[in-house]
């Protein structure tokens, strides 16, 4: 069946997340400049894809296009089989508040509320009860090793505790999708560990993810790897298993000599 | 391995299966595994080359052990590649090299090139994410090896810088 005699129809069922042609042009003193130009990507339910490439190869301005925080120029963008790009503001915002967990580049938490209200506010404004807006606030906070900073302003927290009150926060409508732009950017070794199993677990209760990153051990954990290069796809693969079926610590420098 | 029983030795005299033992003690999993036969053989080596001397030890209703020292040259050899500083990284010469010439040759476009390194290199840091995980459930069950959880760091470190450069290589050249 050919594009055109699908238009209208929802997409692919098994597709969570689907793009057709999706272009983004930026004016910059009278010049239109494409920061994306043509991608067609899917994301299917529950899977977990990366999105690599140089910086300003246009992966956090896709992110942003994808999340509905940026319109597109041009093309399509389906979510659960409807198609959002033509939405009004206010009614995407509503589906993205049941199915979509966006988690920036730079936090953007709420200055004037604590770290427990920041976590708490998506659940609540996507109708939970306060009471399990609490627990599952409290989970995630635990999970990430910050349950003693839950009545802190953010300001008072390090960049890489920030960094992972905005992933509880994404996380915390427990959202079908989760879109993160760099999720491990500012973290030392051991809080990007913790930010791993978080995602995994994520990733293992059936949650899709489609994040940005240049750190390889968060990419290599995707079930597909895309490459973005001057904005368009220049790669998407499917994650490679070496096979190895001890893999042990021994093998370590022939795995890398 | 020959420095690595210098290295023994130079703190006490002992015998081929003490070095193999001290070796799995000291670096846990993180040394690639002593082999008795291989330090035998290098033991006797470094005897001909004048680094050790040995001395038979009678034991008691066994055959005699071979105890090991440290000469004087074997100390100066040892302090040699003490001060010596270690190799730098290499750079992925096979790799590089094909990146150049195959496109030239006509057999393979960078972009293939590139995508199926990358793709290899994803795969390879896949298993290192699997051993750190490993290694971090063991230090929290009580059984941290940490020279085993700094050789991975340093593999994950360098799969990184390699991935890094990939991207450069696609930058410059695509």
């Amino acid at each position: 069946m050919s594009r055109s005699a699908l238009k209208g129809l929802p997409s692919d069922s098994k597709a969570l997340l689907h793009t057709v042609g999706l272009v983004k042009m930026y004016q910059a003193d009278g010049v239109s400049v494409e920061a994306v130009r043509g991608v067609d990507i899917d994301v299917g339910i529950g899977e977990f894809v990366a999105i690599m490439g140089p910086s300003g190869s246009g992966k956090s301005t896709l992110l942003h296009v994808l999340g509905g925080l940026e319109k597109a120029s041009r093309g399509e963008i389906w979510l659960r089989g409807q198609r959002v790009d033509k939405l009004s503001t206010a009614a995407w915002a509503l589906l993205r508040r049941r199915h979509v967990g966006f988690m920036f580049q730079f936090f953007n938490l709420l200055s004037n509320m604590t770290v427990a209200d920041n976590v708490e506010l998506p659940a609540l404004l996507a109708g939970a009860s306060p009471k399990q807006a609490r627990k599952r606030r409290e989970e995630l906070l635990a999970e990430l090793g910050l349950s003693d900073k839950a009545s802190a302003a953010p300001a008072r927290l390090s960049g890489g505790e920030q960094q992972r009150v905005a992933l509880a926060r994404a996380l915390a409508n427990e959202p079908s999708l989760l879109l993160a732009d760099e999720p491990t950017g500012n973290l030392d070794s051991s809080n990007t560990r913790d930010v791993l199993r978080l995602l995994q677990r994520t990733h293992a209760s059936g949650q899709a993810i489609l994040l940005v990153t240049h750190d390889a051990r968060v990419a290599s954990m995707a079930d597909r790897v895309i490459n973005l290069f001057d904005g368009m796809v220049a790669d998407d693969a499917p994650m490679l298993r070496i096979p190895r079926p001890v893999p042990s610590v021994r093998d370590v420098l022939e795995l890398h000599g | 391995m020959r420095q690595h029983l210098l290295a023994l030795l130079a703190k006490e005299s002992a015998h081929g299966y003490e070095l193999k033992s001290a070796l799995e003690q000291i670096f846990g999993e993180a040394y690639p595994s002593p082999n008795i036969g291989q330090i035998y053989v290098t033991l006797k080596r470094l005897e001909q080359d004048g680094l050790v001397r040995s001395e038979d030890v009678e034991q008691a209703n066994r055959p005699n052990k071979k105890v090991y020292e440290l000469t004087q040259a074997g100390r100066e050899a040892l302090r040699a590649w003490v001060e010596e500083p270690g190799e730098g990284p290499r750079v992925r010469d096979e790799f590089f090299v094909k990146l150049i010439l195959a496109p030239m040759a006509g057999l393979a476009g960078r972009l293939e090139l590139i995508n199926l390194q990358r793709r290899h290199y994803l795969g390879i840091m896949r298993n290192l994410a699997g051993l750190q995980a490993a290694a971090d459930r063991a230090a929290a069950a009580g059984r941290e090896d940490v020279p085993a959880r700094l050789l991975i760091e340093g593999a994950i470190l360098h799969l990184q810088a390699d991935l890094d450069w990939l991207e450069r290589c696609q930058e410059e050249l695509l």
